[in-house]
């Protein structure tokens, strides 16, 4: 964790009526980390992150962004270069992909000149003089991402920034959030597709029913939930025995099928197993190896939750 | 400023965009011409001025008009862009929410200035050219165009209110309609009807030109006719109570009441809108 923090709840509590959607939450996160918050539908994601633009006050704790309280102090905040694509982004429909650009470019002051190569670079130019109402909701999220990247922001705030995007335009989109992160700036993202985000995540906060279920690096969080690495192996005929023989007390072996075996070690015993598989020559053809994945880690910590990828398939049917 | 200025371009832009002013003008000026034509026909002995008779029947129409117009632009401000989404974002930006209600305010109010200068302003000057009658009366009808924008921004600001107040466009066109019905027509009839039972004449002079203080509407009513009042033509409540009673200071005053008193409403309920 980050000794200078950029962003500090401390106990926070939300509560809408008599609904807790946060229920005490600490949390830091340092200025240039990049954050994943992983959770569910209503873990309070994109409550939290509402609480750290200001836009809503907690009901118990304190919230400061740069040492100050982003419900009270806003413009200064605000000032300091924020960036935010919201879950569900909406734009005025009667303007055009470039009006709207150019709006948003005059509210932060910034020059209206940056705003073809921003539509440019989530590459909406061919539709940069559509009215919005003709987009479709991956135009629309693009475009909210390019009016959250006006400016070039020190801090941007992304939730499900790839919502509804096909799988090469969500490649681009992460591209274009890895060089961000590359560069130095601060930013959370939210996210179902865990997967995706693993490559992006200094730092990844694992939320559950308004609570912080755990946090840390990716391989802390891979230590903690001592997650087995699988490694799929493709043998000679008849090597099974040896290999059990062998790998017995560091890893589990398992036949899956004609002459392809698969075998689950904890990750400080992976370089033990992968040196006895090289020891045995050519009775081994062929490996792969399949550390944990966020998916994996996130059932690990909530298991009783199905897990956000499967969930998202599951809402768009 | 700059805020406030970005914001009200876009509410002008959107006024060109979606016709708005486009139709308020037609209306006002089609209904303005319509009535100073008529007001210009000879009217029998009297000689009165055809723009002073203009004034007295287009005050009686935009006492109804514009309001209804003024809170059509409005009731949707708000309440609609919470609706949308279109607000959240809007937060994030570095401005502060009393700039939006004034973004929102300076757009709507160049509207509805725009189609009442084009509309009746037009209106006048083509009266004049096709009846080709006296420009007497002038200040009272030019009186009555600056009067009119004044009417319709404080039903703006009271839209805005209407639109925080409500929680869906829905329930808000409802509450903008029900704003309207009262202050136009049935606070009115009330006072009527108050006037009508009070055969004993409790209710003092005083206390009547108070509580037409008290609506926007009859404030409009008071301020046009009393420079009218001692041609005759008032009619309507407004002409039941001495119009002297209300210096142009008071009615001055409460309008801006009537203006402030909403619009810090709303920048205070909005501040502590959570989104």
């Amino acid at each position: 964790m980050a000794e200078s923090s950029l962003i500090s709840l401390n106990n926070v509590v939300k509560r809408y009526r008599s609904e807790t959607v946060l229920k005490g939450i600490n949390l830091n996160i340092g200025a240039g980390e990049c954050i994943v918050l992983v959770g569910h539908n209503g873990a309070g994601k994109t409550t939290l992150m509402k609480l750290v633009l200001g836009l809503i006050r907690p009901t118990e704790g304190t919230v400061t962004v740069l040492g100050l309280d982003p419900s009270k102090d806003r413009s200064e905040l605000l000032l300091k270069g924020l960036g935010y694509l919201p879950e569900r982004v909406a734009f005025y429909e009667s303007m055009t992909g470039l009006e709207v650009l150019h709006f948003y470019a005059k509210l932060k002051s910034e020059p209206i000149s940056e705003c073809d190569a921003l539509l440019e670079s989530v590459g909406l130019t061919d539709a940069k003089n559509r009215p919005i109402q003709t987009y479709s909701k991956g135009m629309k999220q693009r475009l909210g991402l390019a009016q959250a990247m006006l400016g070039d922001p020190q801090f941007l705030l992304l939730d499900e920034p790839t919502s509804g995007l096909d799988p090469v335009l969500r490649r681009q989109v992460y591209g274009l959030i890895n060089r961000k992160c590359a560069e130095g700036k601060t930013v959370i993202i939210s996210s179902h597709s865990l997967n995706e985000v693993e490559a992006q995540a200094d730092h990844v906060v694992i939320m559950n029913e308004g609570e912080i279920v755990t946090n840390g690096s990716m391989d802390a969080l891979y230590k903690q939930a001592e997650l087995p690495v699988v490694i799929d192996l493709k043998v000679a005929e008849g090597v099974l025995d040896k290999l059990s023989e062998r790998l017995n007390g560091i890893a589990t072996t398992a036949f899956v099928g004609e002459n392809k075996v698969e075998l689950g070690c904890s990750l400080e015993n992976k370089l033990i197993v992968i040196k006895e598989l090289m020891s045995l020559d050519d009775l081994v053809e062929d490996i792969h190896i399949r550390p944990p994945k966020l998916d994996d880690i996130y059932l690990h910590f909530i298991p009783n939750k199905a897990a956000p990828a499967e969930q998202k398939e599951g809402d768009r049917v | 400023m700059r805020a406030v200025f970005i914001l009200a371009t876009k509410e002008l832009n959107d006024g060109l965009r979606n016709r708005w002013i486009l139709s308020i003008f037609l209306l006002l000026g089609s209904l303005a011409l319509l009535l100073l034509l008529v007001s210009s026909a000879p009217g029998g002995t009297v000689k009165v001025s055809s723009l002073n008779i203009g004034v007295v029947n287009l005050t009686s129409l935009t006492v109804y008009l514009l309001p209804l117009i003024a809170l059509m632009l409005s009731f949707d401000a708000l309440v609609g862009e919470f609706e949308r989404g279109t607000m959240l974002l809007l937060l994030t930006y570095p401005l502060a929410r009393w700039q939006i209600v004034m973004g929102k305010f300076v757009g709507h109010l160049v509207i509805l200035m725009a189609a009442l200068l084009l509309g009746y302003g037009g209106a006048a000057v083509i009266s004049l050219l096709i009846a080709d009658g006296s420009s007497a009366g002038w200040e009272n009808y030019l009186a009555m165009m600056v009067s009119s924008l004044l009417l319709g921004a404080v039903f703006l600001v009271i839209g805005y209110l209407v639109s925080l107040l409500a929680r869906e466009r829905s329930a808000a066109i409802g509450l903008a309609i029900g704003v309207w019905l009262f202050f136009v027509v049935l606070y009115d009839l009330g006072l009527l009807g108050v006037l009508l039972v009070d055969k004993e004449q409790l209710i003092s002079q005083e206390l009547f030109s108070f509580l037409m203080l008290i609506n926007p509407t009859d404030l409009y009513r008071v301020f046009n006719l009393s420079a009218l009042s001692g041609n005759g033509e008032i009619s309507h409540i407004a002409g039941a109570i001495e119009i002297g009673s209300l210096s142009p200071l008071m009615l001055i005053s409460a309008c801006m009441g009537w203006l402030l008193i909403p619009f810090l409403a709303v920048i205070g309920l909005f501040q502590r809108r959570e989104v």
